[in-house]
């Protein structure tokens, strides 16, 4: 994808960084990089809604999927932009570690943790974009619903494959049997990613990877960047597979409600396709991922129950300000885009609020 | 969920897992057949078969169990009768 904009002074000084000719001029950017987004980490009011920290660890993580227009992917192991991710993850994990609400943990084991699961799930109470999109949105609000889920979509299911060497036994195999569906199967055409391609085209929309970054809010960033941080780290096992596990328990019933607001508002199959896809596959893959890849992960590794347990909370916890992102705009008759416009926003205050 | 049906997936035996208050996921090769004989086409590998009568689609699970709170484990002694 290409670069996304400048939101702040960290994002700006790694954009400089990644796309500097002048080797002479490295040093120089490299401690820039390091002096801003010190002080941006420090002085941060809120990293979920950091415009700037947010937008400069969605970039330097993109390195690890698609890779970035015009950059070179030997950035992605630099030392440098590594040292950059884990300041931000560092003080990104806390702030989740702090505020995401922890239930009682079950025992470890199958049906412990998968009926805290379904209890967990069951009980979200986060404001509720769907019931919004099948009953009121208009279609400018489809679209910009759209484009925010885009920002994860259009690479679905990858940053949980990072898992995929990390788990043994009952978990991989579970994590292996989701993600080969959520992958199509072998059959290219129905590759998640790619039916949501295809809706996205079929509003009229680009379905460029990454192609609406720069238009989403701080929030949007935070629940991908999540899952990557989760994904990448071995240390961090339980909670993507926690998280894969909630996303996919609060995803059937949603995505029916989905379907028939694009199907209140005219559209097609074509469009429709991705979200009833959705309702008959993640009842599939909810008990996969409760049972055997969450439950089964704590029956191998009883010391995890805890990081399920907040994986699957924060991935609650995360989308639903997302969620909330997106009603409180329209509500308010408000775009819930940022700036409205494809034109990368500059001169954004570092720790800005929701736009 | 069984133990070696987990998630074998292999294809020379049919496997069906009863989850817990929710559907039946069936793994394997198998032909799902409407009343006249005609093949229902699956999406999947590994499909969900509706247990609690409430699914918009019907055979499959849509995961409407979860909202009438169907169950299929007996109730607890002092819970109200199923």
């Amino acid at each position: 994808m290409k670069l996304p904009g400048d939101r702040g002074p960290v994002s700006s000084a790694l954009g400089a960084l990644l796309t500097n000719p002048e080797p002479a001029a490295e040093p120089d950017l490299i401690r820039i990089l390091r002096d801003t987004a010190a002080r941006a980490i420090r002085d941060t009011d809120d990293i979920l809604l950091d415009e700037d920290l947010q937008s400069a660890l969605y970039a330097a993580y993109e390195l690890r999927y698609g890779g970035l227009t015009g950059v070179d992917d030997a950035w992605e192991w630099n030392a440098d932009v590594l040292a950059l991710c884990a300041a931000i993850e560092s003080r990104f994990e806390q702030a989740l570690r702090d505020r995401v609400p922890m239930p009682p943990l079950p025992a470890p084991g199958v049906d412990t943790v998968a009926a805290a699961l379904f209890e967990l799930t069951g009980a979200d109470t986060g404001p509720s974009v769907s019931r919004y999109l099948a009953k009121k949105a208009t279609d400018e609000q489809a679209r910009e619903f759209l484009i925010h889920r885009s920002v994860y979509q259009l690479k679905e299911a990858d940053p949980h494959s990072w898992a995929i060497p990390r788990l043994r036994g009952r978990a991989k195999a579970a994590l292996v049997e989701i993600q080969a569906d959520e992958y199509g199967g072998g059959r290219l055409a129905h590759m998640h990613s790619e039916l949501f391609a295809r809706t996205m085209r079929g509003l009229g929309l680009d379905d460029t990877p990454g192609g609406y970054v720069d238009m989403v809010p701080a929030i949007v960033l935070a629940s991908s960047n999540m899952m990557t941080m989760f994904g990448t780290q071995r240390r961090l096992r339980g909670a993507i597979a926690g998280h894969l596990a909630a996303f996919e328990m609060t995803s059937s019933l949603p995505n029916r409600q989905y379907g028939n607001g694009f199907r209140r508002l005219g559209y097609d199959q074509s469009v429709t396709f991705y979200f009833d896809e959705h309702v008959e596959a993640d009842a599939v893959h909810e008990q996969i991922a409760a049972r055997d890849l969450a439950g089964g992960l704590t029956e191998d590794e009883p010391g995890l129950v805890e990081d399920v347990v907040f994986g699957a909370s924060a991935c609650l916890f995360v989308d639903s300000l997302a969620g909330a992102a997106l009603l409180t705009a329209w509500t308010a008759g408000e775009s819930a885009l940022r700036g409205g416009t494809l034109e990368p926003t500059v001169a954004l205050e570092p720790a800005g609020a929701l736009s | 969920m069984t133990e070696q049906a987990g998630t074998s997936g292999g294809d020379a035996t049919v496997s069906i897992t009863a989850c817990p208050n929710g559907p039946l996921l069936v793994r394997g090769r198998f032909e799902i057949l409407a009343p006249a004989g005609e093949v229902i086409p699956s999406r999947r590998k590994t499909v969900a078969l509706c247990r609690c009568g409430i699914s918009t689609l019907k055979p499959f699970c849509d995961g409407s169990h979860k909202a009438v709170g169907f169950t299929t484990e007996p109730e607890a002694p002092t819970g109200q009768p199923a």
